[in-house]
């Protein structure tokens, strides 16, 4: 006689901590292998974009740090470049060098954050307790440059806020010197871990052909064997002019997906150390007053500069007539902005592509055929931040 | 060199699916391609398969909304070709009665993002797998992302100590929000306007 089985689902979060936020995840199991996940997102979704088409594009900048909230200034990087694409402005090249240094530093933060996560979900705590020392240590450079660990609202439409003092530069040479002996480390304590080996390697694996149909990029695309990186095949800002390699996977597992982040905060690294080398004297900012403000003193003095600061901060800029759409490199892949100018002060519509939700689409095929504990390994390797997710 | 590729590519399409393209221009280094709603399947598998485009990855599915025309919402396709290392944009118009064809079938991937632009704007599609809201909330009604839709939504919620559960309440407002029209700085937003202009016919009559 057959005997006959009922699958059982499971409700896996929205309050779980290996769901790295809000995720709801519905698994159908048999027995401990999972036959088919439904991730069940939008628990965080705040309408980023409804909200950016209520405001000038000054105002919309903020709610850039709010989606992928690990590596703010890389969100705003993507705006900030749509919005100078429109309005035809060049980044005065300091400006472009202090962009790249934060962006670095954004993506050591999150990958910090994601393989230390990473571990902690398939059972190292030691990790995470380290790197978290470092991001500390980070987002206090966040807040010595943009006055807020967090949420820096730094980047502007032609350049950065203000300029980093020299101090600033110095500690952060500092850090890049003593971070690879930290890298060394966190590597000591998981690469050849016979216990992280065991939960990662061969875990949601992804072919390459399956990466490009599920709009994978960033390291889900590399850790694969696509040699995709946005620095290097669609180059913006000074990233042409750097020495810098890119990290790629061979197998497209778990296991593959963290030994590429570890190389690529190697890479960070290197990259900032050039900027610092070269990084020039001169303006930060556009010195287009019609876009961005003018300086404190010369308020004082001038009646031009007063009218300039009074139009920029009620009506802001006007950004012309038409659409463009501009990527970064994320930390997470390609972060990509969608902006629609009418010509008025306001965006007409913004749309925000986060890589996290084409990546997190496909759980249910990475996760099909894996046992339940493989779970969050899967999901770690993922990298997914909810701010960005569900907008 | 970007404007070069653009343009042989541009001319491919034209040329190979002339009856199915509409319009297309090259703005701001950027192709965008204008199709009809119903030739939308054959152009994007034209761009996937097609040696000079071979456009594999989608990217994104915008939806756009503009209350005026007859022709409402627009879909724009973000594509990205690996091999040729570019990207196009593929545009259709049409109106809020009408049903889009999925892609999914072409893209996986596109399941998720056709779900969201249902979900912002009501927008029907063809033969999808699982056409259910995604970032809204469960049982939530309109479609945010249209501009008809206000800012501060219909309901909002709050946990109820007297009922010892989370409620939905038609949103109450102190103030309304208030849309700041800055026109003209120096003669006031539109509401001072509205002012004045009562004030002056007031007095006239």
């Amino acid at each position: 006689m057959v005997k006959k089985t009922k699958s059982l689902s499971l409700n896996f979060g929205p309050q779980h901590p290996a769901a790295h936020g809000v995720l709801r995840l519905i698994l159908e199991l048999d027995g401990e292998v999972v036959e088919k996940a439904d991730p069940h997102i939008g628990l965080l979704h705040r309408g980023t974009e409804k909200l950016i088409e209520q405001k000038t594009y000054t105002q919309a900048l903020p709610y850039f740090d709010r989606l992928d909230y690990v590596a703010p200034m890389n969100q705003e990087h993507a705006f900030a470049l749509a919005a100078e694409k429109l309005l035809n402005i060049e980044v005065p090249i300091r400006g472009k060098y202090i962009r790249v240094i934060f962006c670095e530093i954004g993506r050591i933060l999150s990958h910090i954050l994601n393989v230390t996560t990473q571990a902690l979900d398939v059972g190292a705590l030691t990790p995470s307790l380290w790197g978290f020392e470092e991001r500390e240590t980070l987002m206090t450079f966040y807040e010595r440059a943009s006055g807020s660990r967090l949420h820096a609202n730094y980047f502007r439409t032609g350049g950065v806020h203000k300029d980093i003092p020299l101090k600033l530069v110095e500690d952060i040479e500092k850090f890049c010197r003593s971070f690879p002996k930290i890298i060394d480390d966190l590597e000591g304590l998981l690469t050849d871990n016979r216990i992280f080996k065991q939960r990662n390697v061969e875990i949601g694996i992804v072919s390459k052909q399956e990466a490009l149909d599920h709009s994978f990029s960033g390291v889900m695309l590399r850790g694969s064997g696509v040699p995709w990186d946005l620095r290097r095949s669609q180059p913006y800002e000074i990233y042409e002019n750097l020495d810098f390699k890119i990290p790629v996977g061979k197998n497209g597992d778990c296991y593959d997906r963290y030994l590429c982040r570890i190389e690529e905060m190697r890479e960070s690294i290197k990259i900032i150390l050039q900027c610092i080398e070269k990084l020039p004297k001169g303006p930060v900012k556009s010195i287009d007053n019609k876009i961005s403000p003018p300086k404190k003193d010369d308020i004082k003095e001038s009646m031009e500069a007063l009218i300039h600061h009074f139009k920029l901060f009620t009506e802001g800029y006007r950004v012309p007539k038409g659409d463009v759409y501009t990527s970064v490199e994320a930390p997470k892949g390609e972060f990509g902005v969608y902006l629609i100018s009418d010509g008025s002060n306001k965006p007409y519509r913004c749309k925000i592509r986060a890589p996290g939700f084409s990546h997190l689409q496909a759980m249910d095929y990475l996760i099909r055929g894996h046992m339940l504990a493989d779970v969050p390994a899967v999901l770690g390797s993922l990298d997914i931040v909810f701010g960005e997710v569900d907008r | 060199m970007i404007l070069n590729k653009l343009q042989t590519i541009e001319k491919t399409i034209n040329s190979e699916l002339s009856s199915k393209i509409k319009d297309s221009t090259i703005k701001y280094d950027e192709l965008l391609i204008e199709t009809y709603e119903k030739d939308l399947i054959d152009v994007v598998q034209f761009l996937k398969l097609n040696e000079k485009c071979k456009f594999r990855q989608l990217i994104d599915i915008a939806g756009v909304d503009y209350p005026e025309d007859e022709k409402r919402f627009e879909l724009v396709y973000l594509f990205l070709s690996h091999e040729h290392n570019t990207r196009i944009k593929l545009l259709i118009k049409f109106q809020l009665s009408q049903t889009i064809n999925s892609i999914t079938k072409i893209f996986p991937s596109a399941n998720w993002m056709e779900r969201e632009v249902f979900d912002m704007y009501g927008i029907k599609f063809k033969n999808h797998p699982d056409l259910r809201r995604i970032l809204t909330d469960y049982g939530f009604k309109g479609h945010p992302l249209r501009k008809d839709f206000p800012l501060t939504g219909f309901n909002e919620v709050r946990y109820s100590e007297k009922d010892k559960k989370v409620i939905y309440e038609p949103v109450k407002l102190e103030q309304n929000y208030r849309n700041f029209d800055f026109e003209s700085p120096w003669e006031g937003t539109n509401y001072m306007k509205e002012i004045k202009k009562t004030d002056k016919d007031g007095k006239k009559n």
